[in-house]
């Protein structure tokens, strides 16, 4: 059987599947149902400096082939994930994971990575600063280059773990923004989060998200992840992890012929909360029917003309 | 939770939109009335949370009211088709808490998670007092099975085409330990008024994934933020924040 192991930013992973921020809570909802030990790592529910309950409902919408989210970084602020969550999650998950972070200011951003930093179980920094669902802040640092290379230097600045900037989607240059993070210091680059989207009620002419906007995903998205996966990793020299849409054995597969290490699992867990560890068990077979020895090897492999 | 593949027995109409659906699957991880399953459909993304009527050993019972894409899909459906299904999520009544007289309140599509409730509630020797609210006579259902079940059942509606002429809290008995209660949120908050006891009511939102992942469904209750699909879907009368 050939290797699923690929390294991440120094720290290698025994596969490449990581559900995704947002869809995976703190890991101890999924380990009732199964060992959450067989995935690479998760990056677990944004994390922010203070408690937030987020936006009103309705926060969810169903479109074809996905679904909109407008939750609005719920969370319990760090210092309780700190003392309660990540306890919980260290029960059933032993191997590094992904913190994510998100923020209003820069000074945000860097008082909770800098919190993050000093747990010892927190692997990676993934720094999100593309939420389209919270006013005055998230996405606004990501959709400018220089805003996001300043988040990008603040973080670096507090914490030794690899830091990885999560990029929006809802932008006119991805890769001028993805290089800009490289350059203030990203050791590595996630994309994408999800697209701006709505739903109208026809009944009520309203909109269905209580937000109005939320953030659109699925297996709809797949083809725009791809894409600006494909043309990111080709402009940026640090690791990239591929996220939109990713369903199948055969998805993660083709986000890394795209340039991707690793490929994070998102609103697939919400539908089939096994699909993880079926991807992961799928994976050898699909290799194999595609000749494919060792799946790091095929980081970039997509070949033009 | 369990996720396993359910085939149907039987799908047929209680009412002009309202169905039943009989399947046969594994039930184990159902562990409580007011609990709820999340359904896989063809061609739709999200699973469809419906809650559970009636369960054995080897059957869940579910009723349906056809409101939208997924529960028109779910009418068309013939016996031998095969499903999968999430159960056992939600945390459903706390039998415990109801005293030997509780009153069950349940209003249109309301009305189904009460009739387990009523049956566990027998089981345990407790006088059971139901009241079913419907808009209309022709709306009716399952007033016949709950008198079955040994159940004292008042139907009221809101037109008085048929029974005590209002809402459900027009037909409150003189005593009762205890209520629960379902159905839609105005109910809710009738109920919440018009009650002097304690009781347990069930909530609806719009859910992503139905088991405490997604945070799709939280709401605020007096003793912090719930979600919906996993702390709830029901809460105890004196958590319950309502919003303006």
């Amino acid at each position: 059987m050939g290797s699923l192991s690929v390294n991440l930013c120094g720290i290698e992973l025994s596969n490449p599947v990581i559900p995704a921020s947002g869809t995976f809570g703190y890991g101890y909802e999924y380990a009732e149902l199964y060992d959450i030990n067989e995935l690479g790592t998760f990056s677990f529910k944004g994390t922010t400096k203070d408690a937030r309950f987020g936006n009103p409902t309705p926060r969810i919408a169903e479109c074809t082939a996905g679904m909109i989210n407008a939750v609005g970084l719920q969370n319990p602020g760090v210092e309780k994930v700190i003392s309660e969550e990540l306890p919980k999650l260290k029960q059933c998950f032993h191997k590094p994971v992904m913190a994510n972070v998100s923020g209003f200011s820069v000074a945000d951003y860097a008082y909770t990575c800098e919190r993050l930093d000093r747990e010892e179980q927190v692997g990676w920094l993934e720094v999100n600063v593309s939420c389209p669902n919270v006013h005055g802040g998230g996405m606004s640092f990501g959709t400018q280059p220089e805003a996001a290379a300043e988040v990008t230097r603040a973080v670096k600045a507090v914490t030794k773990k690899p830091v990885i900037i999560k990029l929006s989607p809802n932008v006119t240059d991805i890769v001028s923004i993805a290089k800009a993070c490289e350059d203030a210091g990203a050791d590595g680059i996630s994309l994408i989060n999800t697209l701006l989207g709505m739903r109208i009620n026809l009944r009520t002419r309203k909109p269905i998200i209580a937000n109005t906007m939320g953030g659109f995903s699925g297996p709809a998205i797949f083809p725009v992840a791809l894409r600006m996966v494909y043309q990111v990793a080709k402009a940026v020299k640090v690791p990239v992890i591929g996220m939109g849409g990713v369903s199948s054995a055969e998805d993660v597969i083709e986000m890394m012929l795209a340039g991707a290490t690793a490929v994070e699992v998102g609103a697939a867990n919400l539908v089939n909360p096994f699909i993880c560890r079926d991807i992961i068990r799928d994976l050898p077979e699909t290799m194999a029917k595609y000749r494919i020895e060792n799946l790091s090897e095929i980081i970039g492999g997509v070949t033009n003309g | 939770m369990k996720q396993s593949i359910f085939t149907i027995l039987s799908n047929t109409a209680l009412t002009d939109s309202v169905y039943k659906m009989v399947l046969s699957g594994d039930t184990s991880a159902i562990t409580a009335p007011g609990q709820f399953v999340n359904i896989q459909l063809d061609g739709l993304f999200l699973r469809r949370p419906i809650s559970v009527c009636d369960y054995d050993g080897s059957t869940l019972t579910i009723i349906y009211k056809v409101v939208g894409k997924g529960t028109e899909t779910m009418r068309a459906m013939a016996p031998g088709k095969k499903l999968d299904i999430l159960t056992g999520l939600g945390n459903g009544y706390d039998l415990s808490l109801t005293g030997e007289h509780p009153v069950l309140l349940g209003g249109g599509v309301g009305v189904p998670p009460m009739y387990n409730l009523a049956k566990k509630l027998l089981e345990q020797g407790k006088k059971v007092s139901v009241i079913l609210g419907f808009n209309t006579k022709n709306e009716i259902f399952y007033e016949e099975e709950f008198k079955a079940l040994g159940c004292d059942v008042t139907v009221t509606t809101v037109d008085g085409s048929y029974g005590v002429k209002g809402f459900v809290t027009d037909a409150l008995p003189e005593y009762y330990t205890h209520f629960c209660c379902c159905g839609p949120e105005p109910m809710l908050k009738a109920v919440y008024r018009a009650t002097k006891t304690s009781g347990q009511m069930s909530f609806e939102e719009r859910m992503g994934c139905g088991f405490g992942a997604c945070m799709g469904c939280s709401c605020k209750t007096l003793t912090g933020s719930k979600r919906i699909c996993k702390d709830g879907p029901v809460m105890k009368k004196e958590e319950i924040l309502w919003e303006a």
